[in-house]
């Protein structure tokens, strides 16, 4: 039957916010240590840092919830 | 939304200028997103085997996937930006689109008319057509349909393009050519099953990418209540921020609309004609694993539909606090300012730093895919299953196997995707094709609505009456929007005021002609023979049983939900009165 053994889209989706959460937040720590580089509103907020944790949070929580072989496929 | 209310998005700025500028993590995370979206079309190119694979993701999809493919169909990126400006031009009022412009027809679509789509087996609404009222209102309906979907697609291609090239600096050619390749690529190898893994993909992407924006301006405006406090110290005398209260005559509200245009024409209507009828979206419900899967789906897609203002709607309302002074298109071309139309790359700008930025961007570039993904995967299966299907048959008198119309679906879809490719540079040399494209699109909507709702609640329907009610409806459609052209004075006697501006005549328009096609349909199908009950088996209320669901909790079932969601709905609108 078509869809036996197939990856959900949940993995997927947990490997691609996995990935942006740790370029974020690299990108982030090093803007936050150039003195005038690509400044915005509320930059003191380090909106970048904290975002790019969240991600990898959820995107890990994705990826070990939806592993393959271990979640319903859907 | 829909071709006659998606903002027309124009752009001004001095050559050589571009409103942000990407840091190489920004372009690492955009080619990422490439990079994954063609993997997951690869990926699933193994699982694409039959028709039903193909076009309909192998009927195996999850309440929760069905149902954010079918928001994320919608949700394209013209649409982010597009009433982004439009709620900086006329405030919390560009909210009806999604709210009682969206809810209402959700809901409707998932309790009343999905068990029919869905116990009918159909491929498509076209092919629902076929089934309850015979070949000549499904090929008339598919026609048009699949003649409208690729000019749309091409039309967005193009806008989107134009974006990028405001936005980012990139090349027209560069915009087209690669993410219609993308998506054509992932569509042709996956079919339906690639397209709603990517959509659900670009759903997640486009909120992760876009909530950032609305949390950091309600930070620096000091909340809802500085935000209201400064729109009203920066416009005074203006009221942007109240839903209803304004509605109550043409003259009240920058839209130059009234609240019987709102209800009956975008509410009733326009949203019913959009939400039930248009295959684009009802496409990706006919995917759902089972029929309570098939009913919930549009109920959680309201669910998450309600919550879109948050990234659309808000981050406009912002923009009136935090950055007053945004034009027209026109003052912007006469006086260099900045336009409102960029509103939302604007707010993109001014919070996300490196690599948030990025995010942004690629939520507006994943929100165009999944409708440009949207519109070439409906294409393909209303070509192949509704208009070769029955030509080829006809032709050649015998049927041939399911492998043949997978090959043919393979094959429509790089066609529609070069049909959109030229659409896009046609537009690019006359504008006004535009304009004539989406006018044409809302021809359609309304009457198909009165067609469809009447097949499947009125059993007395017939197939003659399906038809001329479907062509009357259509025609009496483009003779109001051509009289209207010829004579704008007619406009006073379509909206029933002389106040009533471009969004009134549409609603209106729309409201005509879908009682135009209701009337005709219902007195020609008094004037023929209708089938029996038994041939309108698992197509019409009243002559089909419905799957009982008093077995279930009642947590279980699609009618608490909606109840719960209409509940908030109601909330909302006092709320925000």
């Amino acid at each position: 039957m078509v869809g036996e053994g197939r990856i959900s889209i949940w993995f997927f989706i947990g490997s691609i916010l996995e990935v942006y959460g740790i370029i974020i937040f690299i990108a982030s720590i090093y803007y936050a240590g150039v003195p005038d580089g690509h400044k915005v509103v509320l930059d003191n907020l380090h909106a970048g840092i904290w975002w790019g944790i969240l991600l990898i949070i959820i995107g890990g929580m994705y990826l070990i919830i939806f592993r393959p072989g271990k979640a319903k496929k859907s | 939304m829909i071709g006659e209310i998606i903002p027309r998005l124009n752009f001004f700025l001095a050559e050589g200028t571009t409103l942000v500028s990407l840091s190489w993590f920004d372009s690492l995370i955009i080619a990422v997103y490439f990079i994954f979206v063609l993997g997951i079309g690869y990926y699933l190119l193994r699982f694409t085997k039959t028709g039903d694979d193909f076009f309909l993701a192998g009927r195996q999809m999850t309440a929760w996937i069905a149902g954010l493919s079918f928001v994320a169909a919608n949700l394209g990126s013209l649409e982010l930006m597009g009433w982004a400006a439009s709620a900086y031009q006329y405030g919390i009022l560009a909210t009806h689109w999604y709210w009682i412009g969206a809810i209402p027809a959700m809901l409707f679509l998932g309790i009343v008319m999905m068990p029919f789509y869905y116990i009918s087996k159909t491929h498509s609404v076209p092919g629902y057509l076929k089934l309850r009222y015979g070949e000549s209102a499904s090929m008339l309906s598919a026609v048009t349909f699949g003649f409208m979907t690729v000019l749309m697609s091409g039309i967005n291609m193009y806008a989107m393009a134009l974006v990028m090239k405001v936005v980012l600096g990139w090349d027209i050619h560069f915009s087209i050519w690669v993410s219609s390749i993308t998506v054509m690529v992932y569509v042709v190898l996956g079919g339906l099953l690639s397209a709603i893994f990517n959509e659900v993909l670009q759903f997640v992407l486009i909120w992760l990418g876009a909530l950032l924006v609305p949390i950091l301006g309600l930070i620096e405006a000091g909340g809802w209540g500085g935000m209201v406090a400064k729109i009203h110290q920066n416009f005074p005398g203006g009221d942007y921020t109240h839903l209803w209260s304004t509605l109550g005559h043409f003259n009240d509200n920058p839209m130059g609309i009234n609240w019987i245009g709102i209800v009956f024409g975008l509410g009733f209507i326009i949203s019913f004609g959009y939400w039930t009828t248009d295959f684009l979206v009802v496409q990706r419900l006919l995917s759902a694993k089972d029929i309570r899967s098939a009913k919930l789906a549009p109920i959680i897609g309201a669910g998450f539909k309600m919550m879109v203002p948050f990234i659309v709607i808000l981050p406009g309302l912002l923009g009136l606090a935090v950055m007053p002074g945004l034009v027209s298109e026109q003052q912007a071309v006469a006086t260099g300012a900045q336009s409102y139309n960029e509103v939302l790359p604007l707010m993109l700008a001014r919070y996300l730093s490196p690599g948030l930025l990025g995010l942004g961007i690629t939520a507006l570039i994943a929100g165009f895919m999944s409708g440009m993904a949207g519109n070439v995967s409906a294409f393909a299966t209303v070509w192949t299953y509704d208009i070769y299907k029955p030509l080829h048959n006809k032709m050649k008198k015998f049927e041939v196997d399911d492998a043949h119309y997978v090959k043919i679906g393979r094959w429509t879809t790089i066609l529609g995707v070069i049909v959109s490719i030229g659409t896009a540079y046609l537009v690019q040399q006359f504008a006004s094709i535009m304009d004539y494209v989406q006018a044409l699109f809302s021809f359609f909507i309304a009457p198909l609505f009165g067609t469809v709702v009447l097949g499947m609640l009125w059993k007395r329907a017939t197939g003659a009456g399906g038809f001329w009610g479907l062509l009357a409806g259509i025609g009496s459609s483009i003779a109001m929007y051509i009289v209207v052209k010829v004579n704008p004075a007619m406009l006073k006697i379509f909206a029933l005021s002389a106040d009533a501006k471009d969004m009134a005549e549409n609603m209106y328009r729309a409201l005509w002609s879908w009682l135009i096609c209701v009337g005709v349909t219902v007195i020609v199908s008094y004037m023929t023979k209708p089938k029996t009950e038994a041939e309108l088996n698992g197509l019409v209320r009243g002559c089909t049983e419905l799957p009982s669901e008093g077995h279930l909790r009642l947590v279980q079932r699609p009618i608490f939900w909606a109840g719960v969601i209409f509940v908030i709905f109601i909330i909302l609108n006092v709320i925000f009165w």
